[in-house]
């Protein structure tokens, strides 16, 4: 069954290619089942890959596939090959069994589009790319995958491109992207020239092999190399400014971007490649260190912004740095359970906003929405269901996976790590749930002519929403402590690394056996904290936030400007880059001094040519003249010379 | 069969046909030339699909006395570093001459020189005599100059002259460095030859190489073009007619890089090593400051042209890693870049046909009107900012590993030219495509015709092709690029060698330490 893998890439392709070639004229019908049933029959035959998988004892679950030589030159060799194993698996079935949700859910959503067909082949080949990057067996197989989500997000976020704002911000992701795939690159260099090799196995054999020790200045620029580029697709600290510009594509691709595909790269990359990182103690600190500013910084924002998905966007942000807090101080595998819970819940939350939207007809302010909840009661629930995965309530997804991460980042790291992290688990319950109660609950605000054709989803979209609120629910059952099957199953990848031996440690008594539960139980007080200060704020005393808003003008101007960032980064990048440019390289260096000396040239030639033209008299008496100048000449030289 | 002279002379005996056609049938002159063109192409198949792959000597040799007094001779050969120039050069000269079908003015005229400019062009890869190169070399600066001069745009005869000027101020250094190695030859080995091969065995002195290399690195450089001897380029792509930018880019900045990997790498080997940094330095900022420039021209053309500058400087870097990674990388992306920027030209070539106008300020929101048009567009834009998957992304990251492994330093320094690159095409890309129609005559335009889906659709195969597969191009560059790095190798050593006995020689006149002992 393991050799059926090649078949997981192929069906989301040959989709990409037919509704690429021929989708113009295909019935629209045939078009968006065609792209559906290419990610459902992906679904299914990564279903059995797992299974295949599973058949295998734990220690030899590794499925190599050769297809062909890609490039290879002197020593330098890359195979298209794939690669089969635990931490693969679980990736593929997260973006083939989410990416199927969303393509259903697309075709209701997107179904008045002009666009309809090349809507699908993109989504296609986004989850082709993905699978590619999570499928691949060398790194630089990877990175076509890497830069390829890449450009799906560019096709995508710009999808309407008549747009001005959509154009800007497609280009914005490719290329604040591609300024991590530059050390994404680097670090692929680097590890050809350490290892001699970029296929996985050779490098992390020779890494468990003990050939480096702990803290090699090697490995540690391999690592932040890549972690660069990790920056730049999980959108954190300091290139994540792409990711709440990407909203301006269609609300299915966000959901796409923000949970199955493109943001989880960096993580799983991350977690790949954990072997590498754990020789490097700097850089795990780096890595949790900018995990857990991204956490809290990315939350504070979401606080007060007003629109519904690009609250969402800085949630993704927030979460995202809980999954690079986990990796920075070890714990891979609460990691990949966070991003897979968070796969779950996020791709609901943007569904939901989707349904949300298209009830409104467009509308994403929440300041104008507000008492939805009995208009769209299954968008409501689902989006119910959603908020409180995010929150961390228990028994939901995200509380197991975030609870994780806190006691990883408490046991492993440090107080710090766990105080700033909790904090932001705070803010996260408290601005959802404010979403929440601004788009659902109290006064109506929304003006009478969209009012007036309010209304639930179809069939097809809400039905995406019912399956991913169940998963969102049970999703924490996967890696609930005490029966980690999560944990058990990506053992051989992530290794010990895992949090076995933290709760080996913690039961034999280190810390108590109580401590976990203790975590629990602060984690849900937290939670529940932030839920109550949100309804208070929101829904028991409506004017309390403006209030509030008012007193702390400055801070709510500031958070409000998401800190003024992408202000920054133009004064400081982009506009000194434009203007050097233009004013000083093209303007002086090349116009006047290069070419102004070219030019310089050819006009003193010409000169020189007209002065002496005027020996060329054409009157025999001034050549005599001359001839006679010269024998003079000649003479003098000759007597006088010596 | 002289495989080589039929590929290299055909074209020729085209314009003896069109010669006396009426030039007022002008459909039968470019169709004939077109056939010509095509016949020229299928003939060159052979020599990729027979071309030995395990042998690093040159191919499909031909050599006849043409002037035995002085020891020239007509003398001829491929091997792997050549081999896909020439395909290049073949496989791009009928897409540009269907790409010339809106000419009007004096087709047959136009029509000929094309085909010379084939012959030219295709003897400079085969040559392996220098007189016979040298003689090739120039005989291809005519017909681009007519190009320029007579079909080019408003300021072209200055493009022109500037181009021919340019180019000429090279090539006398290298005459004089030809006829020099002539005479080298002559007193070490006692015959009067002009070949190649035979002068690859000549051990000069490092004196000697460092100012012969300095004389075929100015022609080459010029031609490449290397920062900061690129200004006629600008120029002469803006005023060029669309084949005329075609060609130029695809085939005749090749030359200077080619010749780089011809004849300065082997020739002076030793010369070549101690102008590494010298080069890479060069490439460096050819790499960045002609992304950054580039990014900021409102002309579509100047933006490609100066994009060209970016583009070569990395080939340049990665010939000058002196590994095979950077030498196949540098080869490759010589082919990508004449595809990519070739597909380039042909696409601004549409738009100006259909507009009249090269700034990017008078389009925008095109991808409306001409939605394939737009996915040709984008496709080559991407190829040419190396996307994986794409053959831009083959000969880039090669050539950046070959460096890296080298010098960290270049290779960290030149892999953010792969950031501007994004930048500067995307931007280009959203300014002409993206947006609404803000000019009303955009609102009429058309799709593209049969015409040009015929120019570019061979292109975009190709561009995937070396994406994909590019195996099917490396392996036959293999062992001529070892011979190459055998044969630069020995240089090499000899610098190394030559360094050592500078440090073993070192402490006897380092006064500091004598001094100390004094004291002590």
């Amino acid at each position: 069954m393991l050799n059926l893998v090649a078949l997981i890439l192929l069906f989301p392709l040959i989709g990409t290619v037919i509704n690429g070639l021929a989708g113009k004229r295909l019935r629209k019908e045939t078009v968006g089942y065609l792209a559906c049933g290419a990610i459902g029959l992906s679904f299914l035959v990564s279903f059995m890959v797992f299974i295949g998988l599973l058949q295998l004892p734990p220690d030899e679950r590794l499925f190599e596939k050769h297809l062909f030589r890609w490039i290879e030159s002197g020593s330098f060799i890359s195979a298209a090959a794939l690669q089969v194993d635990p931490l693969s698996v679980v990736m593929i079935l997260v973006i083939t069994g989410v990416g199927f949700l969303i393509h259903l859910y697309s075709i209701g959503y997107m179904h008045h589009d002009k666009g309809y067909h090349r809507y699908f082949c993109y989504l296609n080949l986004f989850v082709f790319s993905m699978l590619l990057l999570v499928l691949s067996n060398n790194f630089l197989l990877m990175f076509i995958g890497w830069e390829a989500v890449g450009l799906c997000s560019y096709l995508l976020i710009g999808f309407w491109f008549e747009k001005k704002s959509a154009s800007d911000a497609a280009k914005k992701a490719f290329v604040v992207n591609r300024v991590g795939d530059f050390g994404f690159a680097l670090g692929i260099m680097l590890i050809f020239l350490t290892f001699h090799s970029i296929d996985f196995t050779e490098v992390f054999s020779a890494v468990s092999h003990g050939n480096f020790e702990k803290g090699s200045f090697t490995v540690t620029m391999i690592t932040l190399l890549l972690f660069i580029g990790a920056t730049g697709k999980s959108a954190q600290i300091p290139l994540y400014t792409w990711l709440p510009d990407a909203m301006e594509g269609p609300t299915p691709v966000s959901a796409l971007i923000h949970a199955a595909t493109m943001v989880t790269a960096g993580v799983y990359m991350i977690a790949r490649c954990n072997a590498l990182y754990l020789l490097s103690p700097f850089t795990m600190t780096v890595v949790a260190s900018i995990g857990v500013i991204t956490a809290l910084f990315a939350a504070s924002v979401g606080l007060v912004q007003n629109d519904i998905k690009r609250v969402l966007a800085y949630s993704t942000i927030s979460q995202l740095g809980y999954m690079f807090l986990a990796c920075g101080v070890g714990a891979f595998t609460a990691g990949v359970f966070h991003l897979m819970t968070h796969a779950f819940f996020k791709a609901l939350l943007f569904l939901a906003s989707g349904s949300v939207i298209h009830a409104l007809s467009g509308e994403q302010d929440i300041r104008k929405m507000g008492g939805l909840k009995p208009h769209i009661p299954v968008t409501y629930k689902t989006f119910l269901i959603g908020t409180v995965a995010i929150a961390g309530i228990p028994p939901f997804a995200g509380f197991f996976s975030k609870d994780e991460i806190l006691l990883e980042a408490l046991v492993r790291g440090n107080f710090i790590y766990w105080s700033l992290g909790a904090f932001a688990a705070l803010l996260t319950a408290f601005y959802m749930f404010r979403l929440l109660f601004m788009t659902f609950h109290g006064e109506c605000r929304v003006d009478h002519h969209a009012m007036e054709h309010l209304h639930e989803s179809p069939k097809n979209m809400t039905l995406p929403l019912v399956a991913l609120a169940g998963l969102s629910f049970v999703g924490g059952f996967f890696g609930i402590p005490g029966a980690n099957a999560l944990e058990h199953f990506l053992a051989p990848v992530l290794g010990g690394h895992g949090h076995t031996e933290v709760r080996g440690a913690v039961s034999a008594g280190h810390h108590g056996a109580w401590l976990p539960y203790l975590m629990m139980v602060i984690s849900t007080a937290i939670a529940l904290v932030g839920i109550f200060l949100a309804y208070q704020m929101y829904i028991k005393k409506p004017g309390l936030s403006k209030k509030l808003a008012e007193r702390f003008r400055l801070i709510h101007k500031l958070l409000l400007n998401k800190y003024y960032v992408d202000e920054i980064y133009d004064a400081i990048f982009i506009n000194p880059t434009k203007k050097i440019s233009t004013q000083v390289l093209w303007k002086v260096i090349d116009v006047r001094m290069i070419d102004g000396s070219v030019n310089g040239i050819a006009w003193l030639v010409g000169r020189i040519g007209s002065v002496l033209r005027h020996l060329q008299t054409g009157y025999i008496r001034n050549y005599a003249f001359y001839i006679v100048v010269g024998c003079i000449l000649i003479i003098v030289l000759a007597v006088f010379g010596r | 069969m002289p495989m080589l002279s039929l590929v290299t002379f055909f074209p020729v005996i085209g314009v003896f046909f069109i010669l006396f056609m009426d030039s007022r049938r002008k459909e039968l002159v470019r169709v004939t030339t077109l056939l010509v063109s095509i016949v020229v192409f299928v003939l060159s198949l052979p020599l990729y699909f027979n071309f030995n792959a395990h042998a690093y000597e040159m191919q499909f040799v031909e050599k006849l006395p043409w002037i035995p007094s002085f020891g020239i001779n007509y003398h001829v050969g491929v091997d792997g570093i050549s081999l896909f120039l020439i395909l290049l050069t073949t496989f791009l000269m009928p897409i540009s001459i269907l790409a010339s079908w809106h000419i009007t003015k004096h087709v047959k005229e136009y029509m000929i020189a094309m085909l010379v400019l084939e012959t030219g062009m295709v003897g400079v890869f085969i040559s392996l005599d220098l007189f016979l190169f040298y003689v090739f070399w120039e005989l291809m600066l005519i017909p681009m100059y007519l190009l320029i001069g007579i079909w080019g745009g408003p300021r072209r005869i200055y493009a022109a002259i500037k181009f021919f000027l340019y180019t000429m101020t090279g090539s006398v250094f290298m005459l004089l460095a030809i006829i020099a190695l002539y005479f080298l030859n002559y007193r070490a080995t006692g015959n009067y030859t002009f070949n190649l091969l035979e002068f690859y065995r000549l051990e000069l002195s490092f004196a000697v190489q460092f100012w012969l290399f300095i004389a075929f690195a100015l022609a080459f450089a010029i031609k490449v073009p290397m920062f900061p001897f690129h200004t006629w380029l600008p120029d002469a792509h803006v005023e060029a007619p669309t084949a005329g930018s075609v060609i130029l880019a695809g085939v005749l900045l090749k030359m200077g890089t080619y010749g780089f990997v011809r004849f300065c790498l082997p020739l002076f080997p030793e010369a070549s090593h101690a102008f590494i940094p010298v080069i890479s330095w060069m490439a460096i900022v050819g790499i960045i400051y002609g992304a950054l420039v580039s990014m900021v021209q409102d002309d579509l053309k100047k933006l490609v042209a100066y994009s060209s500058v970016s583009h070569l400087g990395f080939i340049m870097l990665g010939i000058f890693a002196f590994n095979i990674q950077g030498i196949e990388g540098g080869i490759t992306q010589m082919i990508n870049h004449g595809l990519s920027t070739g597909a380039l030209f042909l696409v601004v070539g549409m738009l100006y046909e259909r507009r009249h106008t090269r700034m990017i300020a008078d389009f925008g929101g095109l991808t409306r009107q001409m939605p394939v048009f737009a996915t040709f567009f984008m496709i080559v834009t991407l190829s040419s900012i190396g996307l994986p998957g794409l053959n831009g992304f083959v000969g880039e990251f090669l050539i950046l590993v070959g460096t890296f492994k080298s010098r960290i330093l270049y290779a960290s320094i030149a892999t953010s030219g792969i950031i501007l690159a994004a930048v500067y095409m995307l931007w280009m890309f959203q300014r002409v495509m993206f947006h609404e129609i803000t000019h009303e005559e955009n609102k009429k335009l058309t799709d593209v015709s049969k015409r040009e889906f015929a120019i570019l659709l061979p292109l975009i195969i190709v561009i995937f092709w070396i994406g994909i597969y590019p195996s099917s191009f490396l392996r036959k560059m293999d062992a001529s690029v070892n011979h190459l790095l055998r044969q630069t190798g020995e240089g090499v050593n000899s610098v190394s060698r030559l360094q050592k006995q500078n440090k073993q020689t070192m402490p006897q006149i380092d006064i500091v330490s004598e001094t100390k002992t004094e004291w002590e």
